[in-house]
């Protein structure tokens, strides 16, 4: 199947995603049913889906922009807007809750020097308070991209940013040292 | 005791390999689903799978392989999903298997699948678990290219495709519609049953959605007969079952039990007690949906979908949540009240509007500006809501707050009767331990 990697929308993917897309509209059985990873490929790139994107996937998926859009502000980790470098997302769910996620917010907003729903003024992090991640017992924990950071602690929270300051963050719970 | 009996799901979780096909294989892994296609054929599968009266893990408890028959007979096209949208609340145990097991999970899925006579089969994994999309897609990949997917498998005896698929953060995804409408593409909203998706389902094609949990037995059921599977549990709860256990207990995490353990002995000799400094007060015993009972219930039930029931709860997940005593039970249920209603899909109006009127009047009343006609208002929010809705989401609301407002009743009419809450606690839990 051959991809036009652009179009009149002024948006396009590079030789390498274009690949990806191309893949995604060969696994899944309709276009339609292609949505989700083509905004998660999207995403993935650029880290947010912008209105030119979103115009390009209803061309590309033959839906109307509505059908898109509507998709991008259903669902919570779709952003339409760009976001900070390091978005840490605190569970405050109830296990969490028990185990300390309000004092783990709480300090995360005094080293920060933002509340929870804020952005840093230089862009480099956010902070927000998230439902449920499926670390109950680990908690409390928080979301940084695809990984887990959990038990965490005054001072585990402290050398995580401290750590992505320098742009040398410690090694995500999730991230287990399998082999391969 | 040994625990490590009942381990038939969990074998593989202490391994540093068990992810990968070839320690999987070294472990006895694909034979059940070489022996399904080569030797017994789809029939022969659900027939055993229905005798070992395996139980969806997800939260209904339906017989998997009754949910099986449901497929009308000679349907051409039929979908099969995994629904790894593990998001209720205490819940993380599909996690351990998507991690450290993900091709238990793989077989399994592929398994059910030929029972069912399905082609394409979708493993729909939550959007936070990003991770574990990642080491589940090497899985399949590795699955492939061993010959046990895709064009050519089994000499073309039975070619199945399969995708993982990574959600977008949607609690009500984990709903089988829900979930096979985001799927589709679209917003993950449920839709009325009936039909029901065994019927009609994915791109209105009979379709099939397994918990995790409940596919990763299958090899194993196979393997070592129905037999052996109702070796463990109860006449009508067989089998074992994965708890995730959350709170300050000695030993958190996820658990393999033989249904129809004693609560009390599952708390003592599997999660040690309580963390040191801590009282038990209260446990959820299946996820976050379930009604709440006092620490004294909780200690003369068991853990099988019976005996809660009786004791006014449901196994649900096996998400549980271990309450400690310091806890305010008004600050709790006003935390899980804020989850429906950040999760509630806004299709139905007693959903919608009821979650958000919990939330407020439970903040209200904490905030001490409640009246003591808010306990019966919020009794009154409750009937308008439970049962009268598409999904189950908003009885899911409605269990947790009328089990919270009934059992811990005097927290609520302290606060009704104009007390200020207390300020969150705002220590560390192990501050509080040491």
């Amino acid at each position: 199947m051959s991809v036009p990697v652009e179009d009149g929308t002024g948006f396009g993917l590079g030789e390498q995603d274009a690949a990806r897309f191309a893949g995604i509209l060969a696994r899944y059985p309709t276009r339609r049913s292609a949505l989700m990873p083509t905004l998660w490929l999207i995403q993935d790139r650029d880290g947010h889906i912008s209105d030119a994107a979103v115009a390009w996937t209803a061309a590309q998926l033959e839906l109307s922009e509505a059908k898109v859009r509507e998709v991008v502000s259903f669902y919570a980790m779709y952003r339409d807007r760009p976001q900070a470098r390091h978005v840490l997302q605190v569970c405050h769910n109830i296990s969490c809750h028990i185990m300390g996620a309000q004092p783990l917010l709480a300090h995360l907003e005094g080293k920060l020097g933002v509340r929870r729903g804020e952005t840093t003024p230089d862009g480099e992090f956010a902070l927000e308070g998230v439902e449920c991640l499926g670390a109950c017992g680990m908690g409390p924990c928080l979301q940084l991209g695809k990984h887990l950071y959990e038990h965490l602690t005054p001072e585990r929270a402290d050398a995580l940013v401290d750590g992505l300051r320098r742009g040398d963050p410690p090694r995500p719970d999730t991230d287990r040292d399998l082999e391969g | 005791m040994n625990q490590d009996q009942y381990r038939i799901l969990s074998r593989r979780f202490d391994r540093r390999d068990g992810h990968r096909l070839a320690a999987y294989e070294a472990d006895g892994g694909y034979r059940s689903l070489k022996r399904a296609v080569g030797e017994l054929g789809a029939a022969a599968v659900r027939e055993e799978v229905k005798a070992s009266g395996l139980r969806g893990r997800g939260g209904a408890g339906f017989p998997a392989g009754v949910k099986w028959g449901f497929v009308p007979q000679g349907a051409e096209t039929v979908y099969f999903m995994v629904n790894a949208d593990e998001s209720e609340p205490g819940t993380f145990k599909d996690r351990y298997l998507l991690d450290y097991d993900p091709h238990a999970v793989i077989e399994g899925s592929a398994i059910s699948s030929f029972a069912v006579g399905a082609k394409l089969c979708v493993i729909y994994i939550r959007g936070e678990f990003g991770w574990l999309v990642d080491r589940v897609q090497k899985a399949v990949d590795e699955a492939y290219a061993a010959g046990y997917l895709g064009p050519g498998a089994f000499g073309g005896a039975y070619e199945l495709e399969m995708i993982v698929h990574k959600g977008a953060g949607a609690y009500i995804c984990g709903e089988e519609t829900g979930l096979i409408n985001s799927v589709t593409g679209q917003k993950g909203q449920p839709n009325i049953k009936p039909p029901f998706p065994a019927v009609s389902g994915f791109l209105g094609r009979p379709t099939i959605v397994n918990n995790v949990e409940t596919v990763a037995a299958v090899p194993w059921i196979l393997e070592h007969g129905a037999v052996a599977y109702r070796k463990f549990g109860t006449e009508k709860s067989p089998g074992t079952k994965l708890f995730s256990v959350s709170g300050p207990v000695r030993r958190p995490g996820v658990h393999e039990i033989p249904l129809g353990l004693p609560f009390r002995e599952f708390f003592t000799d599997w999660l040690g007690g309580m963390a040191d400094g801590e009282e038990l007060k209260a446990v959820i015993m299946g996820g976050s949906s379930v009604p709440v009972l006092t620490a004294a219930e909780a200690m003369e039930t068991a853990l099988d979908y019976e005996s809660l029931a009786a004791a006014g709860t449901m196994l649900g997940s096996g998400g549980m949540i271990v309450i400690p005593a310091r806890c305010d039970m008004v600050e709790l249920i006003q935390v899980l009240m804020h989850f429906y209603w950040d999760e509630s899909c806004g299709q139905c109006t007693p959903c919608r509007e009821g979650t958000g009127w919990l939330h407020r009047i439970v903040k209200r009343l904490r905030r001490g500006e409640g009246a003591p006609e808010d306990l019966a208002l919020l009794e009154r929010v409750c009937d308008g809501m439970a049962g009268l809705t598409i999904c189950p989401l908003a009885d899911a609301a409605v269990m947790p707050m009328r089990s919270f407002l009934q059992r811990f009743r005097p927290e609520f009419e302290a606060l009704a009767a104009g007390r200020r809450a207390t300020e969150p606690d705002s220590r560390w839990a192990r501050e509080i331990r040491s």
